[in-house]
């Protein structure tokens, strides 16, 4: 017998809205399951038992605000218990020791639900965003299985009735913020000040000859499909996952007081969305990724992100971040870590500089590196080690 | 395929990548890159989408046709308009 409790998804959060149970008492659910829809800053979020079994009875009703940590379901172990059963917590455990098993990145689970007044059927999610925004549904097209109408189909519709002054010359800025922008910026607000002001931030940088990186990179895609292309983007995630192994003080969380490594390396990426507003989800066990796993994983999320859909491990579980800059930016960032991980490593656009190669001036593609560390974890010496490894690998690309 | 129907089919998929902006009256010179700010990942989406739609891979060597929804255009049309002469 165990209790399903609210994770946390997010260092910043305290409480998450509970808009639909997915399963119900009598059902089945196997570890990894989708069981419910929580609507926090971020947007709805699917969140996933790790748990094999059968639910009793759900505690808490949809519609309330549940704080993290409460109960929200029992739910009945499949074995006949012999004697006392231990009572293990549900949702991811806040120790880097007993990290969930990976989640395999999936499409967003649809509850199809009976069809309103004759229109497609419309996810959970997706009605209560309706309901919230007073949407009819009626009107909108379903972009979900068999039609049917899902989260950002509704969120789409309802982005689209703000006035988007459209200025060709000039990036477009939307004339209303809508109300998820808002609560995006302020859950960015409360990460990013908690930072700034618990972890003692220091800060390395490295000018990292990525030409050779690039040039095989052309001339792996050079041969393929598009799905199958590489970006820059996945090789910095390849670098840096394959380096933390022996840099452990980068890897981990910070909390009550202490450093605890991870055994599991999950590096969050940054993704910038187009509405304003940033979220750094997971991918797990990058480590143990091929490069085009790694990328298709990256593609995916990405999407998933942008479109608003990502699950509550993916929020949770990273273990270190990566912010790049693509190919638009600048020269390098002096990131902030997100709590409680205790490292962020930088990544600035690659860009034509004059270097010596061999005792000549040339011309090279320079990607400016910068890591910033908690001092709390690691030392500035270990810190330039970690990243000269990075570096190396960034500048001669091993095959995969 | 008319050029014309190029020219919508490449408006509705960059729609897709950038929804907030009114794709329909993006300028025919404008770096669709920067303008749409649109990153490696949204970029490499709209090529898949291209591919799908129009039956032309864009090889990454002729990304950079691709930086204009003018010049996206032309280069769309003589690909389809050589595959058509076959």
């Amino acid at each position: 017998m165990g209790v399903f409790r609210m994770p946390s998804l997010g260092a910043d959060m305290e409480a998450g809205t509970l808009v639909e149970w997915l399963k119900q008492p009598g059902e089945g659910v196997k570890s990894g399951d989708i069981i419910a829809v929580v609507e926090t800053q971020k947007g709805a979020i699917e969140i996933e038992v790790f748990e094999t079994g059968t639910i009793q009875s759900i505690l808490i009703p949809a519609g309330r605000t549940v704080p993290v940590g409460a109960e929200m379901a029992v739910i009945a172990s499949p074995a006949p218990a012999a004697g006392s059963m231990p009572t293990a917590p549900m949702a991811p455990p806040p120790t880097p020791e007993a990290t969930p098993v990976a989640i395999p990145v999936a499409k967003a689970v649809l509850a199809p639900t009976a069809p309103l007044g004759g229109a497609r059927p419309a996810s959970p999610a997706a009605r209560h965003f309706a309901a919230k925004h007073g949407i009819d549904l009626a009107g909108i097209d379903g972009s979900g299985p068999d039609g049917a109408i899902v989260y950002v189909d509704v969120e789409k519709a309802w982005q689209a009735r703000q006035t988007v002054a459209a200025i060709p010359a000039a990036p477009p800025k939307a004339a209303v913020v809508p109300d998820s922008a808002t609560a995006m910026r302020r859950a960015i607000a409360a990460a990013m000040t908690r930072s700034k002001r618990e972890i003692p931030h220091y800060y390395l940088g490295h000018a990292v000859d990525v030409t050779a990186t690039l040039a095989w990179l052309a001339t792996n895609n050079a041969g393929r499909r598009p799905e199958e292309r590489i970006v820059f983007g996945a090789m910095l995630l390849r670098a840096l996952a394959a380096s933390l192994g022996d840099y452990p003080e980068f890897n981990g969380f910070h909390r009550d007081g202490r450093f605890a490594p991870s055994d599991r390396i999950h590096v969050g990426m940054a993704v910038a969305l187009r509405q304003g507003g940033l979220v750094a989800p997971a991918i797990h066990d990058a480590d143990k990724l091929s490069l085009d796993r790694l990328m298709a994983a990256m593609r995916d999320l990405v999407n998933r992100v942008r479109a608003g859909r990502f699950r509550g491990s993916e929020l949770a579980d990273p273990t270190i971040t990566l912010t790049s800059l693509g190919e638009l930016g600048v020269d390098w960032v002096l990131p902030v870590i997100y709590p409680p991980q205790v490292a962020i490593l930088g990544a600035g656009s690659p860009a034509e500089r004059s270097s010596i190669v061999e005792g000549r001036v040339t011309v090279r593609k320079i990607c400016q590196l910068t890591l910033a560390a908690d001092h709390r974890a690691s030392d500035g010496h270990r810190g330039a080690l970690f990243l000269r490894a990075i570096a190396k690998r960034l500048e001669n690309p091993v095959q995969p | 395929m008319t050029r014309d129907q190029i020219k919508q089919i490449l408006i509705e998929e960059i729609g897709n990548i950038a929804p907030e902006i009114d794709c329909a009256n993006i300028q025919e010179n404008a770096e669709l890159r920067e303008e749409l700010d649109i990153d490696s990942i949204g970029f490499l989406n709209l090529v898949i989408a291209l591919a799908k739609r129009l039956s032309i891979e864009v090889p990454e060597a002729d990304y950079r046709r691709l930086d204009t929804l003018a010049g996206a255009v032309d280069y769309l049309a003589a690909k389809a308009g050589a595959a058509e002469n076959h």
